[in-house]
């Protein structure tokens, strides 16, 4: 008789994907841990209680607990969907655009400068309108589009001396006009589940910042450059945002790691948290 | 029906069938973001504040 799959399963807040990814679990019978990132701890000499999982599901909200979980999981050989290489390059905007880069995946044209007058010299030579982003951010939390120069000067001084040190990694980003709407798609694996399109008549098309979702059918331009995105960070269980850029055509904006999807799953009618579950078994399966 | 009181503004609120421990609520009075931090018995905090590297 095999022995049977047990799972960890990661998590800050009991939103609404964890509980369907505990229902998915519970519904395969498979045994899990629920795991609070705020209760756990690693003794680095004693990894034997976490090689009881055959496989730990990231679903932290915090990056930075997230990956050093991750880190610390995969070092102990324990297999995690994603794995920490995967959620380091897709939770910092920079190491995303440079794996990107790196594999003639396309984007928007992005800068990157560390002082605040390297910055303005690469926002002037982009010209107006400008964005600005963190490099480590998500929701749609403090980006900043830049229509002047006043502006520029303005809020690279506030980035450099009221923000914490990363905020003084300048990531720059052409402005794109986009249609009214933005495109993210589920990627698992080698496959691209679904995908929505996000409106907003802001130039900010979070659906946590008020974006509203839309089935987007998935062509094979679509699906094309998920799946070249998804290889570029390494694979697994992403979140792809294209962009339709009036000259580049579909560009990626960013990949996400640890993706929500309590709009996706009822707009799509695919049982995503299933689907997730389903990869992670794999996962286990393979490095069992 | 299970209720908590709300730390905030101590509206009676009652928590929904198959509330999980860790969820979130919202007080239907004062709006505040709460944590259900057990069920048995029952009890709810304030929710944590997002952090800065908060996020997907």
């Amino acid at each position: 008789m095999q022995p049977q799959m047990k799972f960890g399963v990661l998590y800050s807040r009991v939103r609404v994907e964890e509980k369907w990814i505990f229902g998915a679990l519970e519904k395969r019978g498979i045994d899990y841990d629920r795991l609070d990132d705020r209760d756990i701890h690693f003794d680095l000499d004693q990894p034997d209680s976490w090689r009881q999982y055959d496989v730990v599901l990231e679903r932290s909200l915090s990056y930075n607990s997230g990956l050093y979980a991750l880190r610390l999981l995969n070092a102990f050989g324990v297999p995690t969907v994603n794995t920490a290489a995967v959620a380091e390059v897709c939770g910092d905007k920079l190491m995303t655009s440079a794996a990107l880069a790196r594999d003639g995946v396309p984007q928007p044209r992005n800068a990157v400068a560390f002082s605040p007058e390297a910055a303005l010299e690469a926002i002037e030579a982009f010209g107006y309108p400008v964005v600005l982003k963190p490099v480590v951010g998500s929701w749609g939390r403090l980006l900043a589009k830049i229509n002047d120069r006043d502006a520029a000067e303005a809020v690279l001084e506030h980035k450099s001396t009221l923000g914490s040190v990363q905020h003084s990694v300048f990531y720059i980003q052409e402005y794109i006009e986009k249609p009214g709407r933005d495109i993210r798609a589920i990627v698992i694996g080698d496959r691209v589940l679904t995908a929505m399109y996000r409106k907003s008549e802001h130039w900010i098309t979070n659906t946590a910042r008020g974006g509203e979702g839309e089935l987007c059918p998935i062509t094979p331009d679509i699906e094309d450059l998920c799946l070249r995105a998804a290889k570029s960070v390494g694979g697994g269980v992403l979140a792809v945002d294209l962009v339709e850029h009036p000259e580049k055509g579909l560009v990626v904006n960013e990949i996400n790691h640890t993706m929500e999807f309590h709009t996706m799953q009822p707009v799509s009618g695919i049982d995503i948290a299933g689907e997730i579950v389903e990869y992670a078994m794999s996962v286990a399966r393979e490095y069992a | 029906m299970t209720t908590v009181s709300c730390p905030e503004c101590a509206a009676e609120l009652t928590l929904a069938q198959g509330t999980e421990v860790g969820e979130l609520i919202v007080c239907s009075d004062c709006g505040v973001d709460l944590e259900v931090t057990s069920l048995q018995p029952a009890a709810v905090q304030l929710a944590p504040r997002e952090e800065e590297d908060w996020g997907e």
